[in-house]
């Protein structure tokens, strides 16, 4: 039935039809009118402290509940801070939707106060937008754009509208269904393609299969672990791969790539079959096409655009991950050996000095919660310390900016995922130059009392580029040491936090155990030795 | 090696933007795109020429229909489609050089469509190769500007590209 409302009004009732439950933002003077329908609704609201932050927010709340999750800015700054959000989002396949406000559509073009093409700026790294001139194709907008961000391979999608829209009057009525004519996501993998790849994976000596997030997107990892457990396959994953399949499994052998660990490397480069799923091989997992050169590659993907793109591929096969593993698993046989059985018995154990080291906190905190927990990175070092050494369970526990590779990140997508799984412990490992990206958050930590633990790295270091300049520029270090960190545990009481500081390996279990038994937010500073590498 | 793609997208403003965009920005190189509207004026078609190799112009295709405003891609095989350009080309002519032009103009099946004291214009199509052609033989009176549309193409017979799922359709 059709009801007279304004768009702004029409804006919140879609997105109450399509289950949204919290909304992460700023209000601005373009923005107002949605604000002010947002006002009489039971959506709750985020208020976060800079507009990035609230995209990372939904990013982290949209990757622990596989729901949409919603960010919301005003028109020019308030957009372009949104920027490096949705472009996180974009390349780690989080559906998220973001609503900007714009300057009156009879100003649009004329550069006016807070003015900014926002569409056109996000164009390069949103799934879609859209500029809505016409209040009538709000609901319809709106409804496309959750179709969008949620299905095939999902990803942000950006709504711009004008102000002078969102206060004009419509006939509300929703949409009945979604047809968009150039958007026809396909699910099911080709049945020849798929009677291919299971020849291929019964011929094969040395199958190994590198899991990427797609595999957690599409909720796969039952499927993985069967298709592993039968044809006892080594698994090694992307960095967004991880937890994909649990980090303890007998056949996991870790992360590929420059920051990867060496048996996933070596047992990559002795595979003569490599089943790629849900992942592009980018530069940092595969640095050397080379190596996949004398390999048969299957690459398995819901993206047609990732399969041929970095590496060459024999048996394409185009779909959702869940879908197509669980048909490769009704006609696949069982195999007996496990062939990187040797690789795996290599795994180097780290010789203990008495000095504390970033893995021995990490593995403290991995035995303290026995991976009962949601983790969050930043990006540095403690990212692929994290990736080597947190012990995963289930997938879409460790969440990390995998693709752009933003600092700033695991803070607002730490309180994203709190919001979305309030009954999980939610850990966001940072280090000391990710912090201070956004560490505004920690206001956002205090208003809205969201319980999480904050494990900061403090090197005085920009650590992954420092140790670059120190392999690399034979120690000509520049611009990479952060003299002028201020005082973290001052900083965190100042807003409220609690907070240790921990900077001996004696004191590791008993700080652990005060973090895990303080009930709100809190911080524990790790400090760390400048020379710590990345990989020991 | 040129491909030409005819493309079906979406008749919305912005849609030509994010298609030129997605080239710019993956760095694959545009010869030629026309666009106009199709018999159904929701729709239009673009006919883009791409200068690569086969892994460029599947990277372009695949790029191309990610883009939720595109409708359908096909790669057209030149020796089953036919092919295009319109050119108009304005030339110095003067009393000495005016027949000569006009008989070159006829000899390529070309029009003259603007006349002036020192100028001739003329209307030209016709592949690429045609219109280059008369460029070159024209260059010798001193071509004053040269507006081309960039190439068209269909396919020969009853083939057709259609919104709707069919079995010629990539």
């Amino acid at each position: 039935m059709k009801r007279k409302m304004t768009v702004a009004r029409a804006m919140v009732e879609v997105l109450k039809s399509e289950g949204v439950e919290i909304i992460f933002g700023i209000p601005g003077a373009a923005i107002y009118p949605f604000y002010d329908a947002l006002y009489s609704s039971d959506i709750k609201h985020v208020l976060v402290r800079t507009e990035q932050a609230a995209a990372h927010e939904a990013s982290g709340y949209a990757r622990t509940t596989g729901k949409v999750g919603v960010c919301v800015a005003t028109s020019g700054p308030g957009a372009t801070n949104l920027i490096t959000g949705i472009a996180t989002a974009y390349m780690d396949s989080v559906p998220i939707v973001a609503i900007t406000g714009q300057v009156n559509s009879s100003l649009i073009g004329k550069d006016v106060f807070q003015e900014v093409d926002i569409t056109g700026a996000t164009a390069p790294f949103t799934k879609h937008n859209y500029l809505v001139k016409d209040p009538k194709k709000i609901v319809k907008v709106l409804k496309e754009a959750f179709y969008i961000a949620s299905t095939g391979r999902r990803g942000p999608v950006l709504i711009d509208v004008p102000i002078d829209v969102q206060m004009q009057e419509i006939e509300f009525e929703l949409p009945k269904e979604i047809d968009i004519p150039g958007y026809k996501p396909k699910e099911r993998g080709h049945p020849l393609q798929i009677k291919r790849a299971v020849e291929a994976i019964e011929n094969s000596q040395r199958p190994v299969i590198c899991s990427g997030g797609g595999v957690i997107a599409s909720k796969a990892s039952e499927e993985l672990k069967t298709l592993v457990e039968k044809q006892k396959i080594p698994v090694i994953s992307t960095l967004m791969g991880i937890g994909s399949i649990p980090t303890d499994h007998p056949y996991y052998l870790g992360m590929i790539g420059s920051h990867g660990q060496k048996e996933a490397n070596i047992a990559l480069r002795q595979a003569d079959l490599l089943i790629v799923i849900g992942a592009r091989l980018a530069d940092r997992a595969l640095g050397d096409t080379k190596i996949t050169e004398n390999m048969k590659i299957i690459h398995i993907d819901i993206d047609p655009a990732e399969i041929g793109k970095n590496v060459d591929t024999n048996i394409p096969i185009v779909g959702d991950a869940k879908q197509v593993l669980s048909e490769i698993n009704k006609r696949i046989s069982e195999r007996k050996d496990f062939w990187a059985q040797e690789i795996k018995a290599q795994k180097k154990e780290i010789k203990e000095d008495g000095n504390l080291h970033p893995y021995d906190v990490l593995k403290e905190i991995s035995r303290a919660y026995n991976g009962d927990y949601i983790i969050t990175t930043d990006v540095g070092q403690h990212q692929i310390w994290a990736a080597h050494n947190v012990y995963i369970k289930e997938p879409g526990t460790f969440i990390t900016s995998g693709g752009l590779g933003t600092m700033g990140y695991g803070v607002p997508a730490a309180i994203g995922a709190k919001f979305g799984r309030p009954d999980k412990e939610v850990i966001s490992i940072t280090g000391d130059g990710s912090f201070q990206m956004l560490l505004q958050e920690l206001a956002t930590i205090k208003r809205e009392q969201v319980p999480i633990k904050i494990v900061l790295f403090n090197n005085t270091r920009l650590g992954m580029v420092y140790e670059l300049q120190k392999k690399r520029c034979t120690g000509r270090f520049i611009a990479t040491c952060l003299d002028g960190n201020p005082d973290f545990m001052i900083l965190a009481k100042a807003y409220g936090i609690e907070s240790l500081r921990l900077e001996s390996k004696e004191k590791l279990k008993e700080a652990i155990e005060i973090m895990k038994n303080h009930n709100g937010p809190f911080l524990l500073e790790v400090v760390t030795s400048p020379d710590e590498p990345t990989i020991p | 090696m040129k491909y030409t793609l005819s493309v079906l997208v979406e008749n919305h403003p912005g849609v030509l933007s994010r298609v030129a965009g997605l080239f710019s920005r993956r760095g694959f190189n545009i010869d030629s795109l026309a666009v106009g509207v199709t018999e159904d004026p929701t729709i239009s078609r673009m006919t883009i020429v791409v200068n690569g190799d086969d892994y460029i112009v599947e990277q372009v295709t695949k790029q191309l229909n990610k883009l939720i405003d595109v409708i359908k891609i096909k790669k057209l095989n030149p020796k089953e489609a036919v092919e295009r350009e319109l050119a108009l080309i304005k030339v110095n002519a003067n009393s000495q050089t005016r027949s000569d032009i006009i008989q070159i103009t006829e000899i390529f099946r070309a029009n003259i469509v603007d006349v002036s004291k020192e100028t001739l214009t003329i209307e030209i199509s016709g592949d690429e190769d045609k219109i280059e052609a008369l460029i070159e033989l024209l260059k010798q009176y001193g071509i004053r500007e040269v507006v081309r549309t960039g190439l068209i193409a269909i396919e020969r017979g009853t083939k057709v590209i259609t919104k709707s799922k069919s079995e010629e359709d990539d």
